[in-house]
C-alpha cells in the first residue's frame, strides 16, 4: 500500500470502510464496542470473514428484525446480534482461549490514547472517582494475532489522542500496529509512528497537530 | 451418582454459610440465574464474597444483595453499568471491595480453579494498573503476569437442559460463564429450563458432565423466551 491521501477527512463510514478494505478474506475478527461495530457493515458479502464475539459466539450475524431480539443471543456490547450458518457456540475459558492463543486474525478496537510505540490506553479515563470496568478490553488487546484501533484522531476536546506516551491508565502494552482515524491512518510500533494515508490534511500539518514526529510508513506492508 | 432433582429454586439452593465465596454465571442478561439469586437473596446469607462478570443491574437480586450490605466483596470484570446504581454506591461508600478481573483472566482463573491448577502465566494485563505486585516472567519472549485460581464454596448456573444424572447442555451465548463455574465449586446449583430423564441427552452433545452438578431445578426464567422454553415434562430432546 503506498502512501495516499484524500481531499476530505473521513466520516465515520468511510473509517469503518477503510478498516474494514485491509481484513483479508477469510480472517476470524473480533470487533470492539464502540466505532469499530460499524465495521461489520462494510465487510464484502462473500468474503467468508467470520465475526467472534468474546461472550462465547463465532459466526455472529447483524441485528434480529424487530420483535426477534433473543436475551440469550447477544454481543459483548450485551446487544441482541443473529447466529449465521456454521456458528458455533463456547464458554468463556474457551472464548478467551482463541482470543489469547492467537487464533483471532484481527481485533479492531476503540481507544482512548494510542502511543507511537503502540501502547494502548481504551479501559479508564483514570478519574478517580469513576466506578472502574475492564471487561474483554486488556485480553483482546494482546491476544489477537493483529491489533489495531479505529478512533477519532482528536479527542472531543480536541486533544490528540495519538500520543508520544499515553497518560491515561494503560490496556496493554505494544499491542496496537495500525490506527485508523478520520484524519489518517498511521503505523504505530517499535519504529514509531508512520503515516499511511491522509485524509484533508497534509503530512506537516498532521505533525503540528500531534506534536510527534512521524515517518512514513514502508510500501507493501501487510 | 446422580443430581438431586428440587421443586423449587430455594430447596435447589440449599443452606449457604455467612461468608460463601459464590459464583454467579451470567454475561448481561444471558445465563444469569435470576431466580436462584433471587431464593439466595431470600436465603440470608451475608458477608458473600461474589465472583461474577457483572455487579447487578437495576433491582436485580445481585443489585439488591449489594444494596443490603451482603456483598463483602465482589470478583469481577465489567462493574460498572448504566444501571448498577447498587454497585456504584457501595464503591463509592467503600462498603464493598472489588477486585477487577479481566474477562479472560476471570474465565481462565475459574476453569483453573476447576482443574487443580493453582496458577498460571498469561500476557493478558502486563504492564498495566491490573497487574501492578503480581509476579511476571518472560515466557518465550513474552512477558507474562501470574494469575492465581479461583475456587467457590457454591455456584450458580444457568443451563438450559439437564438431565437426570445432571448432565446439562446450554442455549446460545447464555452458556457464557456456566461450564467453568460449574466445574470450580463445592457444590454447584443449576435452575434448567428443561429435565429429561437419563439418557435423553445424546453424549456426544453434553457440554458440562454431570459430575460437575449437585443440584437442579426446573424454572421458566425469566430471561429465556417463552417461545424457546420446552414443554414441562417433555420427554426426549
Amino acid at each position: 500500500m503506498t502512501t495516499t491521501s484524500a481531499a476530505q477527512r473521513l466520516d465515520k463510514a468511510a473509517m469503518a470502510a477503510r478498516v474494514a478494505a485491509d481484513i483479508a478474506p477469510g480472517s476470524y475478527v473480533n470487533l470492539g464496542i464502540g466505532l469499530p461495530t460499524l465495521v461489520a457493515d462494510h465487510l464484502p458479502v462473500g468474503s467468508g470473514i467470520t465475526l467472534h464475539t468474546e461472550n462465547g459466539l463465532l459466526g455472529m450475524g447483524p441485528s434480529p428484525a424487530p420483535g426477534r431480539e433473543d436475551p440469550e443471543l447477544i454481543n459483548a456490547g450485551k446487544i441482541p446480534v443473529t447466529e449465521l450458518p456454521g456458528a458455533s457456540y463456547f464458554h468463556q475459558a474457551d472464548s478467551f482461549a482463541m482470543m489469547r492463543g492467537g487464533h483471532i486474525d484481527v481485533c479492531v478496537l476503540g481507544a482512548f490514547q494510542v502511543s507511537a510505540r503502540g501502547d494502548l490506553a481504551n479501559w479508564s479515563t483514570g478519574s478517580p472517582d469513576a466506578v472502574p470496568a475492564v471487561g474483554g478490553a486488556m485480553d483482546l488487546a494482546v491476544g489477537a494475532r493483529r491489533t489495531v484501533v479505529m478512533m477519532t484522531l482528536l479527542a472531543k476536546d480536541g486533544t490528540p489522542k495519538l500520543v508520544a506516551d499515553c497518560t491515561l491508565p494503560l490496556t496493554g502494552m505494544g499491542c496496537v500496529s495500525r490506527v485508523y482515524t478520520d484524519l489518517a491512518v498511521i503505523d504505530v510500533g517499535p519504529g514509531g509512528a508512520r503515516v499511511v494515508e491522509t485524509y484533508g490534511v497534509t503530512h506537516a500539518a498532521l505533525e503540528d497537530l500531534l506534536g510527534l514526529e512521524l515517518g512514513l510508513t514502508d510500501t507493501g506492508e501487510d | 451418582m446422580t443430581a438431586q432433582v428440587y421443586g423449587t429454586a430455594r430447596e435447589a439452593l440449599g443452606d449457604i454459610a455467612d461468608g460463601a465465596i459464590v459464583m454467579i454465571g451470567g454475561f448481561g442478561p444471558a445465563g444469569q440465574p435470576v431466580e436462584l439469586v433471587e431464593a439466595l437473596l431470600e436465603q440470608g446469607a451475608a458477608d458473600l464474597v461474589v465472583v461474577s462478570n457483572n455487579a447487578g443491574n437495576g433491582e436485580d437480586a445481585l443489585a439488591r444483595l449489594i444494596q443490603l450490605g451482603r456483598v463483602r466483596k465482589i470478583v469481577c470484570s465489567f462493574p460498572r453499568q448504566v444501571d448498577s446504581w447498587h454497585f456504584d454506591a457501595a464503591y463509592r461508600a467503600g462498603s464493598i471491595e472489588l477486585e477487577l478481573v479481566p474477562q479472560g483472566n476471570l474465565a481462565e482463573r475459574i476453569r483453573a480453579g476447576g482443574a487443580g491448577i493453582g496458577a498460571f502465566f498469561t500476557p493478558t494485563g502486563y504492564g498495566t494498573p491490573l497487574a501492578e505486585g503480581k509476579e511476571t516472567r518472560v515466557l518465550d519472549g513474552v512477558p507474562m503476569v501470574l494469575e492465581t485460581a479461583i475456587r467457590a464454596d457454591v455456584a450458580l448456573v444457568k443451563a438450559y437442559r439437564a438431565d437426570g444424572a445432571g448432565n446439562l447442555v446450554y442455549r446460545r451465548t447464555a452458556r457464557n460463564f456456566g461450564p467453568v463455574m460449574a466445574t470450580a465449586a463445592t457444590r454447584t446449583v443449576v435452575q434448567v429450563s428443561e429435565v429429561l430423564p437419563v439418557g435423553a441427552i445424546d453424549p456426544e452433545t453434553v457440554v458440562t458432565p454431570g459430575i460437575y452438578v449437585d443440584s437442579v431445578v426446573r424454572l421458566d426464567s425469566t430471561t429465556t423466551l417463552a417461545g424457546a422454553r420446552p414443554a414441562a415434562g417433555r420427554a426426549t430432546s
